[in-house]
């Protein structure tokens, strides 16, 4: 024996106290340890795995073909994409069109400051710690009003300030988010003060809200459009009719209501009798009491609850296409039919569902991050 | 939102009085542009072009009649209407006419209270089949598979035709179109059927449209065409003859290239009627006496419009078929202006 092979030795003794720091042994750390740990732990894992590894060999590869190595970025209609992949072109087109719909170009710069001011308006909102909180939140409270000056115009006529943009040209992302931001915004309080209803110990009160939450949940929001849209202009004398676009934001707003008020009574069930005593033992009012101590820890619970409807909601705006407003998923479907794009519904269809995504990606880790911040005191 | 019109609104409806209603051409006069209701989108026919503005067949009817109006083809305000809504819209009045490919049918015009002007596009079923099938009639399609969208007017259509003819086949169901392309591409069945003007649509998005053909039989009517409120005869009128002095005009050459020299120089007394040179014509419809050439000038005769939107130079490659005059094989016709 050589030194050599003594001092490498398996299974070599040394001297109590005198065994040196070996590395672990090779295959339960680093990249192959996490595989092995993670991917092949069992025959049943590693069959899964294999199928995995397979599935996603065939099939990625497929895909970036037509999203990008064979994709045609650019053309003036579907005749000029020649490769097999997609045809960007439309995107590249239409881009306004997806975004604002038919807003008169002109006109664009006032969707860009109305999207800065909702930009500026919902920061103070969500964070409270920036800088100028207290002037960025009067921002936020004239929202409804800047926005919809900024918008709709302030009338026709060469002197107007701002000319009239009528709502059937509102499209796209802005008519979205118009409709989201709208309906996430009304339905909050209204939802707060239909839960507060419902558990009330007024018994007029509790049956009206009762009764509303129980028929606006019993049926579906498209029948809720249809009558905004269909049956509502019947009901008024002939000639006189209001904005398709108003009648469909008051009925979401108060469908989305009546599912946020069920998400926070369950909040507000949830919060021991302890805490109503208590603040009735101090002598607050109902409201304080609801103020400062009931609401605060109720909506806190239900935040996961109340992200999820608003980013139902959000997707739910795109039932507004089959009353004939183009929001972003309606205008996908409006510019595939016009006969020089026509047919490319996978472009369309993929384009405007990343932009959903990213909204709703945004809302649910938004979300996750609000919940951190607030529940330092439960976590377990 | 438009809280002034909605106060208005109520307002009136308090006094349950609008006073005495004008005519529809007064109100439209008053508000100095055409409310029109559009389809949401239907390749050819109606759809934002890549600058946003609407464009198409039926859109055309709608520029038409505020060039006769206004003498402005620009004078229009779009009102998308789904399939669904379209009647109400015209019904409440938030549209003055409503140019969506709507079929002419009895009860829509009896029962729901329209007037139809008129036909502007006389579609109806037909077969696309692939060239290579060596088919050129739909008579030969006995044993074959056939794409056919459930719950629809054309399936019932496909059976009787079928039955009639002493035929057999065998139905593949699908539920949208843009199914049935696919299903029709993958050669899962022979034949694919809907209305011709939606079999070229389909066709023109295909990897090689020349290898199907449409057969010439068409086994349904669905004749479409713009119509307007019952009760309101004069704008009726106007929307008739709009249509009426472009297809007219197509009759007799006048073109929005030749109709400015036509007005000054022709000698046919039919084409001076038309041009407004001879005649009262547009003050009897309560219209400047050149409606009839803005109409022309701004937006072309009928078959400008048609090959401008739907015709050969389009990817919607249609025929003119049953649209071509009646004096070129088709039965295209308008009454005489006189």
């Amino acid at each position: 024996m050589s030194d050599i092979t003594q001092s490498n030795a398996p299974g070599q003794h040394y001297p109590p106290g005198e065994h040196p720091d070996l590395p672990p042994p090779p295959g339960t750390v680093g990249a192959i340890g996490w595989l092995r740990n993670n991917l092949f732990s069992s025959i049943p894992n590693t069959i899964l795995t294999l199928l995995a590894i397979y599935f996603l060999v065939v099939s990625i590869p497929p895909v970036l073909d037509w999203v990008y190595f064979e994709a045609d970025f650019e053309g003036a209609s579907r005749t000029d994409c020649t490769s097999a992949g997609a045809c960007w072109a439309l995107i590249d087109v239409r881009l306004k069109q997806y975004l604002f719909g038919l807003y008169p170009s002109d006109e664009l710069w006032r969707v860009y400051v109305a999207g800065l001011v909702l930009a500026l308006a919902v920061l103070p909102v969500l964070f409270d710690k920036i800088p100028f909180r207290k002037i960025l939140l009067v921002n936020t409270l004239l929202l409804p009003i800047t926005g919809f000056y900024l918008l709709s115009g302030t009338g026709s006529g060469p002197d107007a300030w701002l000319t009239t943009v009528e709502t059937p040209q509102w499209g796209g992302l802005l008519l979205t988010l118009v409709i989201g931001v709208t309906g996430i915004v009304a339905s909050l309080p209204i939802g707060v003060a239909l839960a507060l209803g419902r558990r009330s110990n007024m018994p007029v009160v509790r049956a009206m809200c009762v009764t509303f939450i129980e028929f606006v949940r019993g049926v579906p929001l498209i029948t809720i459009l249809f009558m905004s849209s269909v049956m509502v202009p019947l009901f008024l004398p002939e000639g006189v009719n209001f904005d398709k676009l108003l009648r469909c934001l008051i009925g979401v707003s108060l469908f989305s209501a009546a599912y946020m008020a069920e998400v926070i009574r369950g909040g507000l069930q949830a919060i021991p009798k302890g805490q109503y005593e208590a603040a009735s033992a101090m002598g607050l009012s109902f409201w304080k009491m609801m103020y400062l101590i009931i609401l605060p820890q109720a909506l806190r619970i239900v935040i996961p609850g109340i992200v999820n409807t608003f980013i139902g909601l959000f997707k739910d705006t795109s039932l507004v296409l089959i009353i004939g407003l183009f929001d972003l998923l309606g205008i996908a479907k409006t510019v595939i039919t016009d006969a020089n794009w026509i047919g490319l519904s996978h472009e369309s269809y993929a384009f405007v569902a990343v932009i959903y995504w990213v909204f709703c990606f945004g809302m649910s880790r938004y979300s996750i991050w609000l919940e951190a911040k607030l529940h330092t005191g439960h976590k377990r | 939102m438009k809280l002034g019109k909605f106060l208005f609104a109520a307002a009136a409806v308090t006094a349950l009085s609008t006073g005495a209603s004008a005519g529809t051409l007064d109100d439209v006069k008053a508000k100095g542009f055409v409310q029109c209701g559009v389809t949401t989108g239907l390749a050819g026919f109606g759809a934002p072009n890549d600058q946003g503005e609407w464009a198409g067949f039926d859109v055309d009817f709608c520029r038409a009649m505020a060039a006769a109006i206004f003498g402005d083809a620009a004078q229009v305000k779009y009102t998308p209407t789904t399939s669904k809504e379209r009647f109400t819209a015209l019904q409440s009045g938030e549209i003055d006419v409503l140019a969506r490919n709507t079929t002419w049918t009895f009860s829509r015009d009896v029962n729901l209270g329209f007037e139809f002007v008129g036909v502007n596009y006389y579609d109806g079923q037909g077969f696309m089949v692939r060239k290579s099938l060596g088919v050129t009639s739909a008579k030969e399609l006995d044993g074959a598979s056939v794409c056919i969208q459930t719950g629809t007017t054309t399936e019932l259509n496909l059976a009787d035709y079928f039955r009639t003819n002493g035929m057999s086949y065998e139905s593949v169901v699908i539920e949208t179109s843009a199914e049935g392309r696919g299903v029709y591409e993958e050669e899962r069945c022979d034949v694919y059927t809907t209305d011709a003007s939606g079999l070229a649509a389909q066709r023109s998005t295909m990897a090689d449209p020349s290898e199907h053909i449409i057969l010439p039989e068409i086994i349904s009517k669905e004749p479409l065409g713009p119509l307007v409120r019952h009760g309101d005869n004069q704008w009726g009128d106007i929307a008739r003859w709009t249509l009426g002095a472009m297809i007219v005009a197509e009759e007799l050459g006048v073109t929005s290239a030749n109709a400015e020299e036509m007005a000054s120089t022709s000698k046919n007394p039919e084409i001076l009627r038309l041009l407004g040179g001879e005649g009262d014509m547009g003050a009897q419809l309560g219209l400047p006496a050149d409606w009839a050439k803005n109409i022309i000038m701004q937006v072309g005769n009928y078959g400008e419009s048609f090959e401008r939107n739907l015709g050969t130079t389009t990817p919607l490659a249609l025929e003119r078929g049953l649209n071509a005059l009646w004096t070129d094989g088709g039965i295209l016709y308008a009454p005489p202006m006189r």
